[in-house]
């Protein structure tokens, strides 16, 4: 019986182990790979490894500062065998039972261990696919593949039909014969290139594919050339392929199904939800203590403090949080400042929304937040800013200004929230809000709100609530009286589609109105047997009225451009709110008799709707802004790539060439600046934010993991490394020094690569650099709220 | 939204260059200089100082491109104004020289001037016709794809040929070295591929295939040969040939697109070339001109 079982060896599980073998606490730490530190081994060769948050102290027996990838393991490697650390490879753990004196951990197939207490830190990344058959661990068989340029002249099976195994396929036939095993009719889950890539690749016969096949047996051969054979079932029968190597590309199991058979509850069935522990890394099962990215701590450092932290609070000792000092640093100005345990408990008590939280998770919280005590009368952000962090109000007021002219205002008092409607629409603040006196503030960004409604269901459905009834007051309530709204708000439900969902269709009974709070739509008609869109409608906005205000029917077609979220409000309700308020009728009804004329006017121009559309499906419909190029003035000088190599460490981050063009309206490679950024969803150092005008940018803190590139669906985000300092242009025009205007190429050696993208010129006094340097006017940058008048002086 | 080059901020610098070629105008007409009108009276002198002004401004536009991030305006808008006030400076020039010209450097000066600005015509021109062009041409392909297309077909092509026979192979072979696209500007202004005699010789060999069975038709066609060849499925020699036809029509019909590609882009900088060299001799003669004048005061 160890005291601790620590599964997973990452840099939280190690740090753990460490500690209580630096304590002789009998211990046993299971890995399942057969080196230690999976994830970080699989980075790629000379990676450089980042140890952000800078501010965070250090606190495990184990070293780590910034390094080469090589250097950080093999410290670690000594480090362990230093102090004794007793590991188990490839000891892979299937199942952890809860037992009388304390846990059973199965481990392989029969093996078993018993532990009094054990540390879950197997990370995020999941346990890779195997084949699932005889033979699968073959030696010719492998589950990554690190260079394609490695291998020459074989004979290589692909399992697999995703991204990875379409790659791999793709590379390796360059130098190989590849045969491609896909248990589909098609490649559904594939990026559009790749498809295109494979397809083309099978069509000209580069590549064979068994479709429709799964393997059955593998077997080992040991006369003829071939080291191995794959038999596999084709939807003919039977057949056999000799082969030097079998590359599956499976994918990972993701954690979540392990972790919930060790009795581990998650809030919700959001993919990005994380387990509750308690401020002692505890789960809901008593001994059961998460570390690491699987608790929702993504960076190294946090992992191996909390490896250090949680064998003290086993042991039953308590050790100051390493992110006390940083918690202190913050809460030191307030006024009354005496501990940071009684600050916590002073916000807790403060603000609702903040009640049901767990005291680990308040902290962490805090530390991504900022406190904020503003002087009375400084605006805290300002309508039509693109900032999307959520503000409580912790003492004193604020005040909420809807218009310019100040002359509708709303008082918030202590314990309430703002900057909800930004951080979910994704767009411009709605409200400018100013400081009252003696204001006390908690500024947090997006994404540790994001993830804060994604793990405690209490805070989403406050949030939801407030929004519902905010949206709808700031659309009727100057009108209506507040127990009119009231009762609107009451009957008044969430609804979510996905892209291409229908809302309603032309012809319907209208039953209900939708306000549009997350994504956008289209409307459109049946016209000639061809569905034209008539307009554009991004979220802020309603639908649906006319039928509601009208003679029933639908007059269009409502579609969800990208995923979509709505207010849904019922017929009866509406109906009954127009009639209390006349005043209200007759605006909607003038804003109707406006719309109906200028989808008479797109209508008259119905290819307008296809420019539209063609923007639509290049993902216009959820950015906030998009660099468009008329082919009809481009004249390819490039000076658009070269402005921006120039004014950005020399690389461009848009390329003018690829993407596609319709009407001569050409969507070049570059950042949408979408609504809600894909890039930002798994960013270990939340490196990627907002700024007021919208720009979405990388922070310097960017560890260089990848993620964003892979996120992004349109492909703008390159990692680079920082090229060398170049001479001046005048330099360059009279001597030739250095490379010209627009060329920088890499320090090759560099490993330090950064994930680099358009940032819109933030920093650049004029604007766009790319815009400004097209000589012809080829290039402009567009919001949506201009697609339609754009599209209507496009149309071809 | 999408405004071209002329008509930036509503022809903010035609309007511009109209009032300055007016006013110079009237100044011109109005002025009563003793003797002949010339460059050496104080309306001369006034003339030939705003117009060494603008060609040094004009010339700072090459410097301007470059400058991308500490750059006031945009391009467009420099470039707008590059364009209108670049020829008003033919009258300028003209009425600073009082119509008179001689075998002398100030008549080589504006002999050089004029052509760069004939040149800058012909530039937009070029940038106003031609992005079209090339859009059509492209048919929502990248240059670089079309390239690797063509490759591709050509490896397949040789890969069918060896199937054949020598004479087969040796055409499409020679094809292929004879493909060029892009190189030196002459030849991107000319790009050319050699795939029509491939295809003759293709066509030669489907015909003696079609003699040795004795069903010879004299002045066929492509599409005749290859309905023929279709009628002989049975015939793996022709079935081959019948795919390289398609592989050789295919190829170039890309490469004739590509061609036009590389030319078109050409066509869009090869005046940047005598434009921009011919101005900074303009530069060189402005100056010889402007210190004789000084010399021999
Ligand atoms: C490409 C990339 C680059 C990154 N760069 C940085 C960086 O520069 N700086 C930074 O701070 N962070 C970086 N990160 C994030 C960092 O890697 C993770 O936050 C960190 O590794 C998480 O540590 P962990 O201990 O929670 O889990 P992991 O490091 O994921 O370790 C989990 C371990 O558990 C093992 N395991 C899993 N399941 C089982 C099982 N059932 N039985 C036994 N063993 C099991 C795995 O094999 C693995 O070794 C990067 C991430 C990626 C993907
Ligand atoms: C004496 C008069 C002129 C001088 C000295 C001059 C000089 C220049 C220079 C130095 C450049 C920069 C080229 C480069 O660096 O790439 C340029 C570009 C150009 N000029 Fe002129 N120019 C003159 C008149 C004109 C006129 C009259 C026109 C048109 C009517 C014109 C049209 C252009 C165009 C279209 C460009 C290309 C811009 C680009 O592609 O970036 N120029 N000129
Ligand atoms: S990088 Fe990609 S996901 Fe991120 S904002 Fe730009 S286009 Fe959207
Ligand atoms: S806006 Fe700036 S950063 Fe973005 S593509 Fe243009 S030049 Fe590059
Ligand atoms: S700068 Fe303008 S004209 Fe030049 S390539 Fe870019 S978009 Fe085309």
């Amino acid at each position: 019986m160890f005291e601790i079982a620590i599964v997973g060896s990452g840099p939280g599980g190690i740090s753990a182990a460490a500690r209580a073998a630096e304590l002789k606490v009998p211990h046993i730490l299971l890995e399942g790979a057969l080196h230690l530190s999976n994830t970080i081994y699989r980075y790629q060769k000379g990676k450089h490894v980042m140890a952000e948050p800078e501010a965070l102290p250090l606190r495990s027996p184990l070293k780590f500062q910034a390094g080469s990838r090589e250097s950080i393991l093999e410290s670690w490697d000594q480090d362990v065998a230093k102090l004794g650390v007793n590991v188990r490879h490839g000891a892979e753990v299937t199942a952890i039972k809860k037992t009388d004196a304390g846990f059973e951990l199965s481990i392989g197939r029969n093996d078993k261990i018993q532990a009094r207490n054990v540390i879950l830190g197997i990370g995020l990344q999941g346990n890779i696919r195997k084949l699932g058959v005889a033979g699968e661990d073959a030696p010719f068989v492998q589950y990554t593949l690190d260079d394609p340029d490695e291998y020459e002249g074989e004979t290589i099976i692909v399992v697999g039909a995703g991204d990875a195994a379409i790659e791999n396929a793709v590379a390796l036939a360059k130098q190989n014969q590849v045969v491609v095993v896909n248990r589909r009719e098609e490649f559904a889950r594939a990026k559009e290139g790749n498809l295109r890539a494979i397809q083309k690749a099978i069509e000209d016969g580069v590549i064979e594919c068994f479709f429709g096949s799964a393997p059955e047996r593998i077997d080992k051969l040991t006369v003829g050339k071939k080291p191995g054979r794959m038999i596999l079932n084709t939807p003919k029968g039977r057949a056999q392929v000799l082969c030097d190597r079998i590359i599956a590309r499976l994918g990972a199991n993701p954690p979540r199904t392990f972790v919930e058979a060790c009795g581990v509850k998650f809030p919700n069935d959001d993919p990005a939800a994380v387990p509750a522990i308690s401020e002692k890394y505890e789960s809901n099962v008593p001994g059961l203590y998460i570390v690491g990215a699987l608790g929702g701590y993504p960076l190294i450092k946090q992992a191996m403090n909390q490896g250090y932290e949680v064998v003290e609070y086993i042991l039953g000792r308590s050790v100051e949080p390493a992110d006390e000092p940083l918690l202190r640093a913050k809460f030191e100005s307030m006024p009354g400042f005496k501990s940071v345990n009684a600050t916590l408990q002073k916000i807790q008590n403060a603000v609702p929304l903040l009640a049901t939280i767990t005291p680990l998770q308040l902290r962490e919280f805090m530390i991504d937040s900022t406190l904020l005590a503003p002087k009375s009368g400084e605006a805290i952000f300002k309508r039509n800013d693109y900032t999307n962090s959520f503000y409580c109000l912790v003492d004193g007021h604020v005040e909420v200004l809807m218009d310019d002219s100040g002359d509708k205002r709303v008082v918030l008092n202590p314990g309430e929230f703002f900057g909800e409607m930004s951080l979910i629409s994704g767009r411009r603040r709605t409200a400018t809000v100013v400081a009252g006196k003696s204001c006390v503030l908690i500024e947090t960004p997006r994404r540790s709100m994001k993830r804060l409604i994604n793990s405690v269901d209490a805070v989403k459905k406050m949030i939801d609530q407030v929004f519902v009834e905010r949206a709808i007051r700031a659309r009727f309530g100057e009108e209506a009286t507040a127990v009119q709204i009231r009762d609107v708000v009451k009957g008044a439900t969430l609804q979510r589609f996905k892209a291409g969902d229908v809302l309603f269709r032309e012809g319907e009974d209208g039953d209900c109105l939708h306000l549009v709070r997350v994504g956008s739509l289209t409307i459109s008609r049946q016209i000639a047997g061809r569905e034209i869109v008539l307009s554009y409608v991004p979220a802020g906005n309603y639908v649906g009225e006319m039928a509601l205000l009208g003679g029933g029917k639908r007059s269009a077609t409502a579609k969800a451009a990208i995923a979509t979220e709505t207010i849904r409000v019922e017929r009866d309700a509406f109906r009954k709110l127009l009639a209390q308020n006349p005043m209200l009728r007759m605006k909607l009804a003038n804003e109707v008799k406006q719309r109906t004329a200028e989808n008479i006017t797109t209508q008259a121009g119905a290819s307008s709707g296809d420019v539209i559309s063609f923007l639509i499906g290049q993902g216009v419909g959820e950015a906030t802004d998009v660099l468009l190029i008329d082919e009809s003035l481009c004249v390819r000088c490039d000076n658009c790539e070269k402005a921006c190599a120039e004014t950005h460490g020399g690389t461009s981050r848009l390329d003018r060439e690829a993407g596609p063009t319709f009407a001569n309206v050409h969507v070049p490679t570059s950042c949408r600046h979408c609504e809600h950024p894909h890039c930002m969803k798994d960013c270990p150092p939340d490196a990627i934010h907002r700024a007021p005008n919208g720009e979405v940018f990388i922070a310097d803190n960017c560890i260089g993991c990848g993620n964003c590139e892979r996120n992004c669906p349109y492909g703008v985000i390159h990692m680079a490394a920082k090229p060398k300092k170049k001479p001046g242009l005048l330099q360059w025009l009279l001597f030739g020094a250095g490379p010209g205007p627009g060329e920088s190429p890499y320090d090759p050696d560099s490993h330090e690569k950064k994930a680099v993208k358009c940032d819109m010129c933030k920093d650049i006094k004029g604007g766009a650099a790319c815009v400004r340097a097209c000589p012809t006017g080829a290039a402009i940058r567009i919001s949506p709220e201009q697609l339609p008048e754009y599209a209507y002086a496009r149309a071809p | 939204m999408h405004d071209s080059i002329l008509n930036f901020r509503s022809y903010r610098y035609l309007w511009v260059s109209i009032l300055l070629c007016a006013g110079s105008l009237t100044a011109y007409l109005w002025h009563d200089p003793i003797g002949v009108p010339n460059g050496g009276s104080w309306l001369g002198y006034t003339l030939g100082t705003i117009g060494a002004v603008l060609i040094v401004w004009l010339l700072w536009f090459g410097i301007r491109k470059r400058r991308y991030g500490r750059a006031i305006g945009t391009a467009r808008g420099w470039l707008s104004a590059h364009v209108y006030l670049g020829t008003s400076l033919i009258l300028i020039s003209l009425l600073h020289s009082g119509f008179q010209v001689g075998w002398n450097i100030h008549t080589l000066a504006l002999v050089l001037m004029l052509l760069v600005i004939f040149s800058g015509f012909f530039g937009v021109y070029a940038y106003l016709r031609y992005p079209a062009l090339m859009t059509r041409n492209r048919a929502s392909a990248t240059r670089e794809a079309m390239v690797a297309e063509i490759r591709e077909l050509d490896a397949q092509a040789l890969q069918l040929a060896d199937k054949v026979d020598k004479s087969v192979h040796d055409a499409i072979l020679r094809s292929i070295q004879n493909t060029r696209l892009g190189g030196g500007l002459w030849a991107q202004l000319t790009a050319k591929d050699d795939s029509g005699q491939a295809l003759t010789r293709l066509k030669e060999a489907v015909t003696q295939a079609a003699t040795a069975d004795k069903q010879h038709r004299s002045g066929q066609t492509m599409v005749v040969m290859v309905d023929f060849l279709a009628n002989q499925a049975n015939d793996v020699q022709s079935d081959t040939l019948r795919r390289l036809i398609d592989l050789v029509s295919r190829k170039r019909a890309l490469a004739s697109r590509v061609a036009r590609d590389i030319q078109l882009q050409a066509l869009m900088e090869i005046w940047l070339y005598i434009h921009v060299p011919l101005s900074l001799a303009l530069l060189g003669a402005l100056t010889a001109h402007i210190l004789s004048v000084f010399f021999y005061w």
